[in-house]
């Protein structure tokens, strides 16, 4: 018998269920014990994540399996309830789609805002959620959303909370037989609508194509002098894309005062977890993050 | 090994590839067209731009068996006839180069961008061309180039 030779192998997949064949070969189950991963298939989409990895000679020899061309991944649809973004939804397409930018702009500012038009065109949302880099500038967005992901493999489909998706740093909530097949945004009430505020910042060293320093998603909705469903999400600051609860609590029902401002500035220094690297300093992604949570309610003054 | 068909320039081309083969790298080596640079290894400088199925897109993001099937455009292709494409020539006339290493992406990401918005105004392009850099022009000559296209294509259509 010959010894096994780590290579590259990439096929194509033309359907979900021709992927999901594939991914669940070697996962462990019916046809036989689990493999190592070099012998299970990875999914590539758009690839610009992954190819960066391949070019820099990071990127381990193994099966690579190509999903662009898989309809069903494709697509976003409106409900009255919901907007289905299908995990093959490139930034280009998001950022393009008008109701989005109407009841979701923060997802369309993280589109637009993300590396540029080339990039845009083979980026998917799909991949920006499953390469789970804490610094993606999607994710803040997708959690102040309330998202949920359908995961779908041989074994059935699931639906899981973004919020409870990512586990640790690059741990999530997906086997290695499941795809990311869609992303859900629920929508809220037309009233409540009228009255959200949506706030997204990204901070880098430049404005294109540079990795986020802390990125910055908040919303809430005004009522009256109170804020209500406040949520707030950053990348770039914990080792996953992360929501804040604790911050949110502190706001939510409240009157923004400057005395409740300071209370939630507070809070959130704690919440976070920055560390130094090689793009900034944890104190001062601390800061900046302090900053952004009083610019963003500095809106609901001026709402 | 195995087998990729697609079609550059508008010609159908089947070639043998490992499949670790980058788009970028089956279009330079055994297609021989080194009209596509490549200028880093992180993705990031724009270089490598080509069309495919008419949208730009960075040639070594992509697998080249991801590109079997579809249409890819490089600056070869670009030319018809004998005669240069509009951009080609704007380009040339509001000196949008100095070495050249970029021109190539830069062209076909402003062919994309006038395709998918004729009116572009100079915020737009420069915009739009976030993603390609140039170490020489600064910029100023490659938007003007854009710009000034835009306008002939404009003329061209009316007239
Ligand atoms: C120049 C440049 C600039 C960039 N700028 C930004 C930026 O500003 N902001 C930002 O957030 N990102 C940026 N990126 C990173 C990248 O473009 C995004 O993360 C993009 O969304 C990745 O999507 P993809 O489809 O290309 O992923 P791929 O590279 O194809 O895949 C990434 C990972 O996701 C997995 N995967 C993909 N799809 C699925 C699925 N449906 N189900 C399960 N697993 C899946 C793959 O197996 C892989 O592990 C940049 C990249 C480059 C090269
Ligand atoms: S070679 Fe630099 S972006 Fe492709
Ligand atoms: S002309 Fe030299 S890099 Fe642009």
């Amino acid at each position: 018998m010959r010894a096994y030779l780590p290579e590259y192998e990439a096929v194509s997949a033309r359907t979900l269920v021709e992927a999901l064949t594939l991914l669940a070969q070697g996962a462990g189950g019916l046809d036989g014990p689990a493999q190592p991963p070099g012998r299970r298939w990875q999914p590539i989409a758009g690839g610009t994540d992954l190819m960066v990895l391949f070019s820099a000679g990071k990127l381990p020899a193994g099966r690579y399996l190509d999903i662009w061309g898989i309809e069903e991944l494709r697509g976003i649809t409106v409900a009255p309830s919901h907007i289905d973004l299908g995990a093959l939804s490139t930034f280009t397409q998001v950022r393009q789609h008008p109701l989005l930018a109407c009841e979701f702009s923060s997802l369309t500012q993280a589109a637009i805002e993300s590396g540029a038009i080339a990039i845009q065109n083979r980026g998917t949302l799909g991949g920006n959620i499953a390469n789970a880099s804490p610094a993606a500038d999607s994710p803040p967005a997708l959690l102040c959303y309330d998202a949920e992901l359908e995961l779908v493999s041989l074994r059935g489909a699931r639906w899981v909370p973004y919020a409870e998706f990512h586990t640790g740093y690059k741990q999530m909530q997906r086997a290695s037989d499941e795809l990311i097949v869609r992303i859900r945004l629920p929508r809220l009430s037309a009233v409540e609508r009228e009255r959200q505020v949506h706030y997204y910042r990204k901070v880098g060293t430049r404005k294109a194509q540079a990795i986020s320093k802390v990125c910055f998603a908040g919303s809430f909705v005004r009522d009256g002098e109170r804020l209500s469903r406040v949520r707030i999400a950053l990348g770039s600051v914990a080792p996953i894309p992360l929501r804040c609860p604790r911050t949110e609590a502190v706001l939510e029902g409240a009157v923004p005062t400057s005395a409740v401002i300071a209370a939630a500035q507070e809070v959130l220094g704690s919440e976070i977890a920055p560390i130094d690297d090689i793009r900034s300093t944890q104190d001062y992604r601390r800061t900046v993050a302090q900053n952004l949570l009083f610019d963003f309610l500095a809106q609901a003054a001026l709402h | 090994m195995g087998a990729i068909t697609l079609k550059v320039n508008g010609k159908q081309v089947t070639v043998d590839a490992a499949p670790r083969t980058l788009l970028v790298e089956l279009l330079r080596e055994p297609l021989q067209l080194t009209g596509t640079h490549v200028g880093c290894d992180t993705s990031q400088c724009g270089s490598c731009t080509v069309l495919v199925d008419g949208r730009s897109i960075k040639a070594c993001t992509m697998l080249a068996v991801e590109a079997a099937g579809t249409e890819v455009t490089t600056i070869e292709g670009l030319a018809q006839g004998g005669r240069l494409h509009p951009m080609q020539e704007a380009f040339q006339s509001c000196h949008g180069l100095q070495c050249g290493f970029c021109t190539p992406g830069m062209i076909l990401s402003a062919v994309d961008c006038l395709k998918q918005n004729p009116t572009a105004d100079e915020r737009d392009v420069r915009e739009w061309l976030e993603g390609n850099i140039c170490r020489c022009t600064g910029y100023h000559n490659i938007v003007k180039a854009v710009l000034s296209c835009r306008d002939r294509m404009a003329q061209s259509k009316e007239g």
